[in-house]
């Protein structure tokens, strides 16, 4: 009975802050919807919770604006993110299953070689990055933003926790009797054990991807090549002669709604795999 | 591949071009001789936003028609002006530009820039002599003393290199004014006459006691401290930094600013809740339901940033003397050193900038302080100039004086710099966050920071 | 024996596997590092549109950063991260465990679950932009807060020190706590039920079980949450940026390491920027020890703390 009772008190607590952190979350999404369908004129007036009238307006003005091209930059950004998730899920899972499968003199030095480097910022090298993708005459192209991708420490050790927990590796030697080829194993077999991790840090690097800045200010040059966090802080300075923040306010919605459109039509897979899955240490 | 492959052929072409030219004189190009056949077809002008485009397309009648996002401008000859528009701020334009302009002897015929813009903060940099990325104008065959004879000659002087050689020109000039709300001026002076608020804020004196009775009615003479530094700054006798040195040195003039602006600041004649300018309050500043009562500035600042900032009736501003003259930006078009375009560029820059019956079209269009000096003062003469953004108030009349009074102050290729952190340092100061010797400090830590080749800064006594 | 045997034989398969990774990393991060670190012995920068340099100057670039403000910056970061983190960790850990305790009847749980992970998703410069507009003098928050009376006057959030720092550790919870929380909740998922039923039997209370068998169980995934929140604190940039105008303001009290980095790289001086990296690297690899050692030492005591969960269940299914 008394735990009963501590649990409801629990529970109305729980709900309490849920609904705070979930106004809290939601709210600048309110905003910034709100203030895209009104004109700078109507912001001008100071912050009003009603919508306005100007969403059509705002769109069409984003839509038709040359030296933002917002709608370039989305597919660039898709194009650059999609790639990258998938090059770096795959890779990290690759390199997860040879230092986690296989005995070979180098294993324990490669394997601490990579958590050395994990927390290594990218900026870092992020001058000398600069100056070899020019020398390889990748300056200015969406390569160097997506092959780096393979390379990704962390990721390599979420997948090595998961494959510990949930790769046995009688299932391995069992393939091999079977005659499965090595690289055959990894792909049909161990490859779809994994799949919730990979869900996971897919979304994860997806995200990551979608939302680096630094790199691709440094790397991208031409305009039809920006992603999208490019064109935002462009945007954040573009030119005060031509103000108008329903514009800017409509640019950041039309940036951030597809993103959230594949993760709404994702996120029951992705909490589901999560927590299916999970790490279990 | 169409296009790579186009790209590639018309880079050989001009390599075959470069070389047949080895063997002629020299001086060919020079001379503005070149032929149209050799022109590339494809014009790459490079700016920070669509002021120049949108005056281009009005005026120039060679124009045939812009796409409708606004990058690609097409000629009637069949030449296309394609748009390179990067952003101002954090230096992102002078980055892309100088990327480019580097790169600009193994571009390919068609991606090499054959104009760029710049203003009056950086245009120093980019007309150095040594760097040799602005063409001479005599190098295009326009000869400043006979073609440009009607430009306002500070315009002249700021577009030069150091030996005096006019490496830009420009279709604008920005005379400093100062802009106030009539109805405020009604409230506060019982008139909104431009005569009588200009004897009001004639000089720094007057505009102090001004200040005082606006504020007795609770409101305030500028909007942020940042809104009187060009006036300041602009008057300064010695440059940032001198050719060939390392010390920055600050002008007493400027430390005037600093001084007056806390005073100012302190005793409640500017809004503190308005810091610096271009940002959302500034912006706010200029609505309907501020109590700011005057603004100081140029001509596009009117067009381009009260207006649309403006929610109020129509007429509701007009224009008067500022308390010290002064210029504030301006935009300078220069050819490029290595452009395939040399006849197009010349033509344009020669259509823009000197041809005067232009330039009134765009005065009277876009409200723009023209660099034409016969044809502003018929301008402050001609009432169809009026504006009804001002009430129909003849804003030439107060710029013309101003033009001509304007002594350009000595420039550097530092000044972008010197101008943003030095504000932005002594924000901090105004508003009470730091001492007056940490703000220098500051400073000094930035402005090294910006440009490693600084090695000092030197405060006045 | 014949288990190593077979290992040895299948060798190189372990070679062909993370040789993709390393020859990437090789590439694109070692050679920089490498070119990063040679120039960092060099004065080497661009004044107007001409380069200076390259000449050597030996350690100068490493004395001259010393003496700059590099230690404020780094204070700095760590303040900013620490603002953002402890909420985030804490709050993380709150969510992950009602939602995994099947005693609570929490509704509308999968919306909770969606929805705290949003703020992620926008990118941390357009959240920027919007918190730089929405806690501007006279934006937003503060005709709100003055329309409901709770303060005369407008608050002038990025004026001050503590307003502006705030406001770099409010976005990066903002942005975090979602995604923490559902690492931490596929982590507690992780553990088998049987640990929990084993628990309740002896009747321990919810935060008896929440301290004893919940924390020390998913010590690993907290080790990688921190590895992962030690990078992105060091790697701060887009939000303070964007926020204070790349200047750090007021008075440079947000200005981090990398915006600092990044001051560097916009005035193209490669030499300084070189010497900073070092720096940083040198940082990134003392954290980076200490996380080692202690993901290390939490392994042996998560496979304690499950032993002591198992006993107390008294059997190993298993």
């Amino acid at each position: 009975m008394k735990s009963n009772k501590a649990n409801r008190v629990q529970t109305i607590i729980a709900h309490v802050v849920l609904i705070f952190l979930s106004f809290l979350c939601l709210f600048f999404f309110y905003i910034l919807i709100v203030n895209a369908t009104r004109s700078h004129a109507d912001l001008q007036k100071g912050f009003s919770a009603i919508p306005g009238t100007y969403f059509l307006e705002n769109l069409k003005n984003v839509a038709n604006d040359g030296s933002f091209p917002m709608f370039r930059g989305i597919l660039n950004s898709l194009i650059v993110s999609t790639c990258s998730a998938a090059l770096c899920t795959y890779f990290s899972s690759l390199t997860a299953y040879g230092l986690y499968a296989y005995d070979f003199k180098i294993k324990k030095a490669a394997f601490t070689f990579i958590m050395a480097i994990l927390v290594m910022p990218t900026q870092v090298t992020a001058m000398g990055f600069l100056r070899l993708i020019t020398n390889m005459g990748m300056y200015d192209s969406l390569l160097p933003l997506i092959i780096p991708s393979i390379a990704s420490p962390a990721v390599f050790y979420f997948m090595y926790s998961y494959l510990q927990s949930s790769l046995p590796l009688s299932l391995v030697e069992a393939a091999r009797i079977d005659g499965s080829g090595e690289f055959r194993t990894f792909n049909r077999i161990v490859l779809p054990i994994m799949k919730p991790a990979i869900a996971v840090q897919a979304i994860f690097s997806f995200v990551g991807s979608w939302n680096n800045y630094f790199v691709p200010a440094l790397v991208i040059q031409s305009k039809d090549k920006m992603t999208v966090p490019i064109l935002i802080a462009t945007l954040r300075g573009a030119d005060y002669m031509n103000f108008d923040m329903g514009k800017i306010y409509m640019m950041i919605t039309v940036a951030i709604v597809p993103i959230i459109i594949v993760y709404l039509l994702l996120s029951k897979y992705i909490i589901a795999g999560v927590t299916l899955g999970g790490v279990k240490e | 591949m169409k296009k790579r492959a186009f790209a590639a052929l018309m880079a050989a072409v001009t390599v075959a071009g470069l070389l047949a030219g080895c063997g002629s004189s020299g001086s060919d190009e020079g001379s503005g001789t070149t032929e149209s056949t050799e022109e590339g077809k494809v014009i790459n002008i490079y700016s920070w936003n669509d002021e120049f485009r949108t005056r281009l397309e009005a005026v120039y009648p060679e124009v045939e028609s812009t796409s409708d996002d606004g990058t690609v401008t097409t000629l009637k000859d069949g030449t296309e002006i394609h748009w390179v528009i990067n952003p101002n701020q954090d230096g992102v334009y002078q980055q892309k530009l100088d990327e480019a302009l580097m790169n600009q002897a193994d571009a390919a015929a068609d991606d090499k820039i054959d104009i760029f813009l710049s203003e009056t903060d950086y245009v120093y940099k980019y007309t150095d002599a040594e760097a040799d990325v602005a063409m001479p104008l005599t190098d295009l065959g326009i000869d400043p003393d006979t073609d440009l004879a009607d430009q306002y000659d500070f315009t002249k002087i700021t577009a030069s290199d150091r030996e005096g050689v006019q490496r830009g020109s420009t279709w604008q000039c920005c005379p400093g004014v100062l802009v106030y709300r009539r109805d405020i001026a009604q409230d506060v002076f019982g008139t909104d006459d431009p005569t009588a608020v200009g004897e009001k804020v004639k000089d720094w004196d007057t505009l102090k006691a001004t200040a005082e009775e606006l504020k007795a009615k609770g409101y305030y003479t500028f909007a942020s401290y940042a809104d009187t530094f060009r006036v300041y700054s602009n008057n300064i006798s010695e440059p940032w930094v001198a050719d060939g040195e390392t010390t920055v040195k600050v002008d007493p003039l400027i430390m005037d600013w600093v001084e007056n602006s806390k005073e100012w600041l302190d005793a409640g004649y500017l809004d503190k809740t308005v810091k610096g300018q271009f940002n959302d309050d500034w912006n706010k500043a200029m609505g309907s339901s501020s109590k700011v009562f005057a603004f100081l500035l140029p001509p596009w600042g009117i067009d381009f940033t009260l207006n649309p900032n403006w929610d109020g009736d129509t007429g509701a501003w007009a224009v008067t003397n500022p308390p010290q003259e002064y210029n504030w930006g301006g935009s300078y078009i220069h050819a490029a050193t290595g452009t395939d375009n040399p006849e197009h560029v010349k033509d344009i820059i020669l259509a823009m900038t000197a041809e005067k019956d232009t330039l009134l079209k765009i005065s009277q269009d876009y409200l723009d302080f023209t660099n034409t000096v016969s044809g502003m003062e018929e301008a402050a003469a001609d009432d169809t100039y009026a504006s009804d953004f001002l009430g129909g108030q003849n804003a030439y009349e107060y710029y013309a004086p101003v033009a001509e009074n304007i002594q350009i102050a000595p420039l550097s290729a530092y000044d972008l710099g010197c101008v943003e952190l030095f504000q932005n340092s002594f924000s901090d100061y105004f508003q009470g966050n730091v001492d007056f010797d940490k703000a220098k400090d500051n400073f000094e830590t930035a402005i090294k920071e910006r440009y490693p080749d600084i090695t000092e800064v030197q405060w006045p006594e | 024996m014949k288990k190593k045997r077979r290992s040895v034989s299948y060798a190189k398969w372990g070679y062909i596997f993370i040789l993709p990774f390393f020859i990437c990393f090789f590439i694109f991060s070692l050679i920089p590092l490498i070119d990063t670190i040679r120039y960092s012995f060099f004065e080497y920068y661009r004044s107007g549109i001409k380069e200076i340099g390259p000449n050597f100057v030996g350690l100068q670039n490493y004395i001259s950063l010393l003496g700059s403000d590099m230690l404020k910056y780094a204070g700095n970061t760590l303040i900013l991260w620490v603002i953002g983190f402890i909420p985030q960790i804490v709050v993380a850990l709150l969510l992950a465990n009602w939602f995994t305790d099947i005693r609570l009847k929490i509704r509308g749980k999968q919306f909770f679950k969606v929805v705290i992970y949003l703020p992620n998703l926008i990118m941390a410069s357009a959240f920027a932009m919007l918190f730089f507009a929405m806690f501007s003098t006279n934006g937003p928050i503060n005709s709100i807060l003055m329309s409901l009376g709770w303060i005369s006057e407008p608050i002038d959030f990025l004026g001050s020190v503590i307003g502006t720092r705030s406001l770099v550790g409010l976005m990066n919870f903002l942005m975090w706590f979602g995604n923490t929380t559902i690492m931490l909740m596929a982590a507690i998922m992780g553990i088998s039920q049987d640990i929990f039923e084993a628990c309740e039997l002896d009747g321990c209370t919810s935060i008896k079980r929440f301290f004893y068998i919940t924390l020390p169980l998913i010590r690993p995934i907290l080790a990688y949450t921190l590895i992962t929140s030690i990078i992105g604190g060091l790697q701060m940039f887009d939000v303070p940026q964007i926020l204070t105008n790349g200047q750090g303001n007021p008075d440079r009290t947000s200005m981090t390491l990398i915006m600092f980095l990044n001051s560097h790289l916009e005035s193209r001086n490669y030499g300084m920027a070189g010497a900073l990296s070092v720096y940083l690297f040198i940082v990134s690899g003392i954290l980076c020890f200490f996380v080692y050692r202690m993901t290390n030492g939490t392994d042996s005591e998560a496979k304690a703390a499950r032993k002591r969960a198992k006993a107390a269940k008294g059997g190993d299914r298993r």
